[in-house]
């Protein structure tokens, strides 16, 4: 190895980006960054950014950083599908043979890496991101606790999934290539022998880094959860926002291990050259696919779980009634939790595992459409007999049912195996996933981030445009993915870059790319109603902290809460432990103020994160030095961070008297 | 701050002084995460063992009297490692610098035995290379063997902050982590001598 | 004036939200139940319900028998949130309001009664119907099966006709009414999905294994078939042809494939199995004996198995050892 090897690797000059549209993502990025740069400079925010947001430790503002990144990568991953979607339309013929390629404008290697990344992206870095800052946000408060059990870890989890965010999109600076594989990079495909660049590798070490990041979090957040709850808030007293993060989280750290494992032993062949996955000297294929669907499936859950929670928030507090059949819906969580574990193989059940095997996890799939099932009743029953307020998440939980139920027929059917067999990795299971992930985790997401909102920045969103943003998703969406499941019978396969004409297929194509540009522009409205609500938020403030009049302790609080979330912490009697204490005003009573400890802000987690994602890169690449000081820097700067024992400061109780009064006098 | 003697006073053991503690909860739950983390690698380990490739199988390559003396060392330095913990709940400094010394020393033995196990390995051409079942060998063991040294280097820096401080409780309880860790991957071992080893030779 | 416009135009559209929200939850309806009706009547392009295979025909029946069970749960579903969401409207004043009510045991045995039900009469289906159309099964026939051997590698399909001695690519014929017997494997390339959507299922091809498939065609036809597994940038390109014709015209067709012209044997086959895409329809006038276990065997995970010469019998038990 010469030193230009130990310096640099496999990076040479070649690699850098040179075809038209990853050069313009490399400058679309260029100049986001220039803008962002200029802006802060402009109004001198430098010091106020790294104090204030940076190196905070406030689950708010981590939760507000994780919600922001997410919908950036949003914003990616939807330009990614836009460049599938076109493709397919094209994909039928010479349609536009001028530019190049003989069917469609990308070529079938370029397509393969776009929707391998829109997958990635969009279930690792935007779901999960979504989900994890809401769940910042949220369940502190829900639970009457000021903060996480380890507040350091909370900031290093952000930035590691921050350093994953960016190693994916290295590739518009680095160049080489993205994984071309698939979103989960089945070996053998992603063995060396079928894939020698560098792009399986990126794949590699920006889920690794980011990995890390979410099992930090998740164990962050069942700790929380189950040892910082208010005094006299036992488990069936939590709010259900908060009973399904930790179902969530709980199956987080069972199974992000496995992922990590897994792509280890990915790494070990590509690097190492051992033989857990290759073709020949012994390699076992099909174990790949039991060890990453044994993570995948259960990670499918861990997105829908909390939306579910939300949907019981939502549905509790704008049909102003109580929670209809709390208990059951535990059990149910619960119950898809556990059964979460017991049905991998129906992702694989056109491997030839035998009638036994298939019928056995076929029938363990259809036992998890029950308490699905059950919580979906469970919340109309909570409707009847209620007052139900339409606002806009009630109208995205509408969207939900009308979805989702469609989405998990397609699911329940899939499980037969021998329905399976003929819809295996067709556009119908295309169309299902989709309808489960969007109908179900991102309207759930949209939901809550309507509902919570005015919690966060003190001022309500745009009804009207909330709304129509609402109608326009969901036409959008029917518009888009019907088709595609009318195009799964007809035997489209997915991931296909080109067909032939005489499949009748691009009419239906077309249609749904239609469906694309209808969501595009929801998005859109999205967008706008943001600003909107921004330029008009001195009319829509929310002034008592409660503008929903809500059951959960979050709304006991001033919006936005106080950094410290809690003055006093509050003592819980009953489940919607808000709700009993405006029934029996226990708000009124006065009590004494009494020092609070806190952590302080800390760049820690910036650095350690920053040495990981260099060591990442570096492993990509092979640069050796990097490698080196990528590994050397974090574990220093992990130790110098135990070495320090003054990573708390006290709020005098004066101080919190001041603060309180301040707000409360607003 | 409440130094160690002032909970010996409180006559409180360990165990009660930290059971409610969520720094130590959070930890176990790391350590069944690094358990899984185990387990996908035993499973592994299980399809593959049989995949040599018209290599070297088990039978051929493991020899048990090396296997026992690693896991009499490893075993030896749990033991020594609960002393180290047991002089700390009684706040005697110097004995948990002195255990916690031998514990190092044998657990770089431990480490030593290994990477001469794989040098040996590696020398005769069953490298990692050469099969499935090698491949998921080097991986299980050397996956153990990096988690030593990760524990050794913490071992290290406790002592040298043990060295200049007092024990005070954040220091017992960040010691008594380090324990379990130690406890964990002595508990790892034994299941890699019994699968790989034991039931390998056979 | 524009403030006024707003308003006025806030309070209609407020007072239109319910109806609003009726109308198009009608034409959600509307349009879906258009799009199935077209879907059942019109869809002869669609070919998993248009089946031509015995196994496909199955499959079709009992996914049209799942959907009407699973309707069975979902349509009172939506016909109750749509009454709930109508009558429970905060504006109805005259609706009963329990904001207390949010317990009720029985109710809830019900809700996890019925539709454990439904689910339990589908897993029933599900353990029968695995069985039943389990890839490995042979077809219930009177006549002798032929075996096909179909090797996929990269980005294109070979089929070894064992008993014939001929070969292909990216086209395989068959007489109708006649179970075939598909041994699959792949060879230096990724895993691959044989499938062929008209006639049944798809069954994985994986190098040093061999997995299995029986198909039957009912009659003459032209199908399309295709590889539904990504392996590589080449794979849009794997499509093929399967033929059924009558078992006159299948005789025909193997004579004139066995008219002297390229043979297949170890040394073309290395040069077949190369990269390439969008491979032409070829003929092998001959092949090599044993060329598919060879295949098999060159990657699989326990070579020191001595590996059994072909057969051209069906029976499960010959692949058994070279199966995982």
């Amino acid at each position: 190895m010469n030193v230009e090897q130990f310096i640099f690797g496999k990076l040479t000059w070649n690699d850098l980006p040179h075809e038209w549209f990853t050069i313009g993502g490399t400058c679309a990025f260029i100049a986001l960054g220039i803008a962002f740069i200029v802006l802060v400079t402009y109004f001198k925010r430098w010091r106020w950014l790294w104090n204030e947001w940076l190196t905070s430790t406030d689950p708010k503002k981590i939760g507000i950083m994780y919600i922001v990144v997410a919908f950036l990568m949003f914003l990616r991953g939807g330009l990614d599908a836009f460049m599938i979607w076109a493709q397919q339309v094209l994909g039928s013929g010479n349609t536009f043979a001028f530019l190049g390629a003989s069917h469609g404008y990308l070529s079938a290697d370029h397509l393969q890496q776009i929707f391998t990344a829109h997958g990635d992206i969009m279930v690792f870095f935007v779901t999960m991101g979504f989900l994890f800052g809401l769940i910042n946000l949220i369940v502190p408060l829900q639970i009457g606790a000021r903060d996480l059990a380890f507040p350091f870890l909370n900031s290093l989890g952000f930035w590691l999934y921050f350093a994953g965010v960016v190693l994916i999109n290295m590739f518009f600076v680095l160049g080489g290539e993205f994984a071309a594989t698939g979103w989960l990079a089945v070996a053998p495909l992603s063995e060396l022998q079928f894939h020698p660049g560098v792009g399986v590798d990126y794949w590699i070490w920006s889920l690794q880094v980011s990995g890390l990041g979410t099992l930090i979090g998740g164990i962050n957040f069942v700790v929380t959860i189950l040892k910082m709850r208010a005094p006299g808030m036992s488990l069936m007293r939590m709010p259900m926002f908060t009973w399904t993060s930790l179902m969530s989280m709980i199956l987080v750290i069972s199974i992000f291990p496995i992922l990590a494992m897994t792509m280890a032993l990915l790494t070990m062949d590509r690097f190492f050259g051992m033989h857990f996955f290759t073709l020949d000297n012994g390699g076992n294929q099909m174990m790949y696919w039991n060890l990453i669907w044994m993570w995948g499936h259960p990670e499918v859950y861990v997105l829908i779980i909390p939306a579910f929670g939300i949907y019981s928030e939502i549905v509790s507090t704008f049909a102003q009634k109580k929670i209809f059949g709390y208990t059951s819906l535990v059990i149910a969580a619960a119950a898809i939790t556990i059964l979460s574990f017991s049905v991998w193989l129906h992702h694989f059940f056109t491997m030839g595992a035998g009638a036994d095997v298939n019928a056995f996890f076929g029938i363990m799939t259809m036992f998890i459409a029950i308490p699905t099932g059950v919580q979906v009743i469970n919340w109309l029953f909570t409707m009847f007999r209620g007052r139900i307020k339409f606002v806009t998440p009630i109208y995205w939980f509408f969207g939900f049912i009308s979805t989702f139920t469609f989405g998990g027929m397609a699911g329940v059917l899939m499980a037969l195996p021998p329905v399976d067999y003929q819809v295996h990795n067709s556009l119908f299971l295309v169309a299902h996933f989709h309808t489960m992930i969007v109908g179900g985790a991102l309207f759930g997401i949209f939901a809550g981030f309507s509902y919570w909102f005015p919690k966060f920045t003190g001022f309500k969103l745009n009804e009207r445009l909330g709304k129509y943003a609402f109608w326009t998703w969901l036409v959008g969406f029917f518009v888009s993915f019907v088709p595609l499941y009318i195009l799964g019978m007809m035997g489209a396969t997915r991931r296909l870059d080109h067909y032939d004409a005489s499949t009748g297929w691009q009419p239906l194509f077309f249609v749904s790319l239609i469906g694309v540009c209808i969501i595009m522009l929801a998005v859109g409205l999205q967008v706008l109603q943001i600003i909107v609500s921004i330029k008009q938020r001195n009319q829509n403030r929310d002034i008592t902290g409660d503008p929903w009049n809500g059951y959960t302790l979050e709304w006991a609080t001033t919006s936005p809460p106080p950094f410290y979330n809690y003055a006093i912490i509050p003592q819980v009697t009953s489940r919607d432990a808000f709700w009993e204490m405006k029934k029996y005003d226990k708000q009124k009573v006065l009590v004494k103020y009494e020092d609070i400890e806190l952590p302080k802000n800390t760049p820690m987690g910036i650095y350690v994160a920053g040495f990981v994602f260099l060591f990442g890169v570096a492993m990509v690449f092979h640069a050796t030095l990097f490698i080196l000081i990528g590994l050397f820097g974090a574990i220093y700067c992990v130790i110098l961070r135990t070495f320090d024992d003054h990573s708390e400061y006290v709020l005098t109780a004066i101080e919190v008297e001041k603060i309180e009064n301040k707000l409360r006098n607003k | 701050m409440t130094t160690t003697i002032a909970l010996v006073k409180q006559k409180k053991t360990l165990l009660e002084t930290f059971v409610n503690d969520k720094v130590v909860f959070g930890f176990w739950v790391y350590l069944m995460t690094d358990l899984l983390m185990f387990g996908v690698l035993f499973a592994t380990y299980s399809v593959l063992h049989g995949n040599i490739y018209n290599g070297p199988g088990s039978n051929e390559l493991f020899n048990l009297p090396f296997a026992l003396l690693e896991t009499m060392i490893l075993l030896t330095s749990s033991f020594t490692c609960g002393l180290a913990l047991l002089a700390a709940s009684k706040g005697v400094k110097k004995y948990v610098l002195i255990w916690f010394s031998i514990t190092f020393l044998l657990g770089l033995a431990f480490l030593g035995l290994e990477l001469s196990e794989f040098t040996k390995l590696v020398s005769e051409g069953n490298s990692w290379r050469r099969s499935a079942f090698l491949s998921s060998f080097f991986t299980l063991v050397g996956t153990h063997g990096m988690h030593i040294t990760v524990g050794l280097l913490w071992m290290g820096i406790c002592m040298i902050k043990l060295w200049s401080k007092d024990l005070t409780e954040n220091l017992t309880r960040k010691l008594m982590l380090l324990s379990l860790f130690w406890h964990f991957l002595d508990i790892i071992w034994i299941f890699i001598f019994t699968i790989v080893y034991l039931l390998g030779a056979l | 004036m524009q403030y006024l416009y707003c308003e006025l135009y806030t309070e209609l559209r407020r007072s239109m939200i319910g109806l609003l929200f009726k109308i198009i939850i009608f034409l959600f309806v509307v349009t879906d139940a258009f799009l199935i009706g077209k879907i059942l009547l019109v869809g002869k392009n669609i070919q998993i319900l248009n089946p031509k295979g015995i196994i496909a025909f199955q499959e079709k029946d009992l996914l049209l028998l799942a959907i009407s069970l699973m309707l069975l749960v979902v349509i009172p579903v939506f016909i109750w949130a749509f009454y709930v969401a109508t009558k429970y409207h905060a504006n109805n004043s005259k609706a009963t309001y329990a904001p207390d009510w949010d317990h009720s045991t029985k109710l809830q045995l019900f809700l996890w009664g019925f539709p454990s039900l439904i689910i339990v009469i589908l897993c029933v289906i599900n353990w029968a119907a695995a069985h039943k159309l389990d890839p490995h099964n042979a077809l219930p026939s009177t006549v002798r099966p032929i075996t096909i051997q179909v090797v996929a590698l990269q980005w294109k399909w070979l089929f070894i006709y064992p008993e014939q001695r001929i070969a292909t690519v990216n086209y395989v014929e068959f007489p109708d009414k006649t179970p075939i017997i598909f041994e699959v494997t792949s060879s230096d390339a990724p895993m691959n999905s044989f499938w062929i959507p008209q006639l049944g299922g798809q069954i994985y091809a994986m190098s040093g294994m061999a997995t299995q498939t029986h198909l039957m065609a009912d009659g003459p036809g032209e199908y399309r078939g295709s590889s539904a597994e990504i392996s590589g940038a080449g794979f849009a390109g794997m499509t093929f042809i399967a033929k059924s014709t009558s078992l006159k015209d299948f005789n025909t067709w193997v004579a004139r494939v066995k008219q002297p012209s390229n043979i297949l044997n170890i040394k073309e086959f290395n040069v077949l199995a190369k990269p390439s895409e969008d491979v032409p329809v070829t003929y092998y006038s001959s092949t090599e004996n044993n060329l598919y276990t060879t295949i098999v065997t060159k990657y699989m995970a326990h070579p020191t198995i001595v590996p059994r010469k072909d057969h051209s019998s069906g029976s499960q038990q010959n692949m058994q050892n070279m199966q995982m």
